[in-house]
C-alpha cells in the first residue's frame, strides 16, 4: 500500500501530461456542429447570377451535395478556389456555392475573374442562411446527402490533404450506404 | 509630417471607439433591454472560443446581436432563443452548459478534484500523527536540565 503511494504523483503526472500533450494537437477552432443529421434548413433566396431567380432547399439536387460557404472578402476562399474547381471536373460530387455576407456585383465579379466552379450560388448578403446552418466565417463547406440531410461539415479551407482525409471517406460511406439501398 | 501622424492616430482610435458602439438597439421597454443585455453576456461567440456576444468586434458576434435583438422583438422568451443558438451553434454556444454526459466532468469535475483532495489531506494527517512520545527517563532529564542551565 505504502509503495503505490509513493507512486500516485508520477501516475498523476504522467496522466495530466498525457491529457496536455493530447490538447497540443487539437484544434478549439473545431466544434462539432450542431447541424450533422438534421435535414438541410429551409430558406427562400436569389441566385447570385440571376437575382430574379429564387431558390429553396429543394433545388440543391444531387447523390453527393457539396455546399461551399465563399465570400469575395473572405482570403481562404481564393486559396481554396482551384481545388474547388477540381472537384467541379471530376464530377463525384455536386458542388453548390453559398455566397455570404457579400456584395452581389463583387461576387459575380468575383466567379468571372477566376472561375465558376459551382452550379449555382446561393446569395445571403445577410447570413440569415449562414446563421441557420451554423456558420461562423467562411471557407465552410458542408456534405448533404440525397435525403437532404447534412452529414458532415468542414470549418476552412479544402486542399488535397483535407480532401484525402476528410471528404474522400465521407463520399466513401455515403456510396456504400446507396449502394447497400438499391 | 506630426500633424499627419497625430490625425492618422486619431482616426484609428476613433474607428476603433464608433466599433463599439455600432450597435444601437431601441428596445420596447427596460426589461427588455436588460434581458438582451443578460442574454449576450451568457451566450458564447461562436468563433472567438473566450468571448462572449457582448464582448467580441467579430462579424458573427454582431450578427447574432442582431439575431437576439430581433427574437427579442419577436416576442421569444429566453429560453427559446438560447435553445434557438444551440441548435444552430451547439452547446459550445453556453457558457453554462446544460448538465449532460458530455459535461458531467466540466460540472462535477472541480467537486471531486475536491474531495480527493480533501480525501489524500485526511490521509497524510493520520499517518503522520505519530505514536505519543516517550517520556524521558530520568538519566535524559538530568542530561536536559544540564543543557538547559549552561545556556
Amino acid at each position: 500500500m505504502g509503495k503505490i503511494i509513493r507512486f500516485i504523483p508520477l501516475i498523476l503526472f504522467i496522466a495530466i501530461g498525457i491529457v496536455f500533450y493530447r490538447g497540443l494537437s487539437l484544434n478549439p477552432q473545431e466544434l462539432p456542429s450542431a447541424l450533422i443529421g438534421k435535414p438541410m434548413p429551409a430558406f427562400q433566396l436569389t441566385q447570385l447570377l440571376d437575382e430574379n431567380k429564387q431558390l429553396t432547399a429543394a433545388d440543391l439536387k444531387g447523390d453527393i451535395v457539396l455546399l461551399n460557404v465563399w465570400g469575395t472578402w473572405c482570403v481562404y476562399c481564393k486559396y481554396e478556389h482551384p481545388y474547388l474547381v477540381d472537384i467541379a471536373k471530376n464530377k463525384q460530387v455536386t458542388l453548390y456555392g453559398l455566397n455570404y455576407k457579400d456584395i452581389r456585383q463583387d461576387a459575380k465579379q468575383w466567379l468571372k475573374d477566376y472561375e465558376d466552379p459551382y452550379q449555382f450560388s446561393i446569395f445571403d448578403p445577410l447570413g440569415k442562411l449562414g446563421i441557420e446552418l451554423g456558420v461562423t466565417a467562411a471557407p465552410e463547406t458542408f456534405v448533404i446527402d440525397k435525403t437532404g440531410i447534412i452529414r458532415m461539415k468542414h470549418v476552412g479551407p479544402i486542399d488535397a490533404k483535407v480532401w484525402q482525409e476528410k471528404f474522400a471517406p465521407m463520399i466513401a460511406l455515403l456510396e456504400q450506404e446507396y449502394q447497400a439501398e438499391s | 509630417m506630426m500633424y499627419k501622424l497625430v490625425i492618422a492616430t486619431l482616426v484609428v482610435l476613433l474607428s476603433a471607439f464608433s466599433a463599439y458602439g455600432a450597435d444601437t438597439y431601441v428596445f420596447k421597454d427596460e426589461v427588455t433591454e436588460k434581458r438582451y443585455q443578460a442574454l449576450v453576456k451568457e451566450l458564447r461567440c461562436p468563433k472567438c472560443q473566450n468571448q462572449n456576444l457582448a464582448d467580441s468586434n467579430s462579424p458573427i458576434a454582431k450578427d447574432l446581436r442582431h439575431e437576439v435583438y430581433q427574437l427579442l422583438e419577436q416576442g421569444k422568451a429566453d429560453k427559446e432563443i438560447v435553445d434557438f443558438m444551440v441548435a444552430r451553434y451547439g452547446e459550445f454556444v453556453l457558457y453554462r452548459p446544460k448538465v449532460s454526459n458530455l459535461t458531467y466532468v466540466l460540472w462535477f469535475g472541480p467537486a471531486l478534484l475536491l474531495l480527493i483532495g480533501a480525501f489524500v489531506v485526511v490521509f497524510i494527517l493520520r499517518r503522520n500523527r505519530l505514536p505519543q512520545a516517550k517520556s524521558l527517563s530520568e538519566e535524559q532529564q538530568e542530561k536536559l536540565k544540564k543543557l538547559l542551565k549552561d545556556k
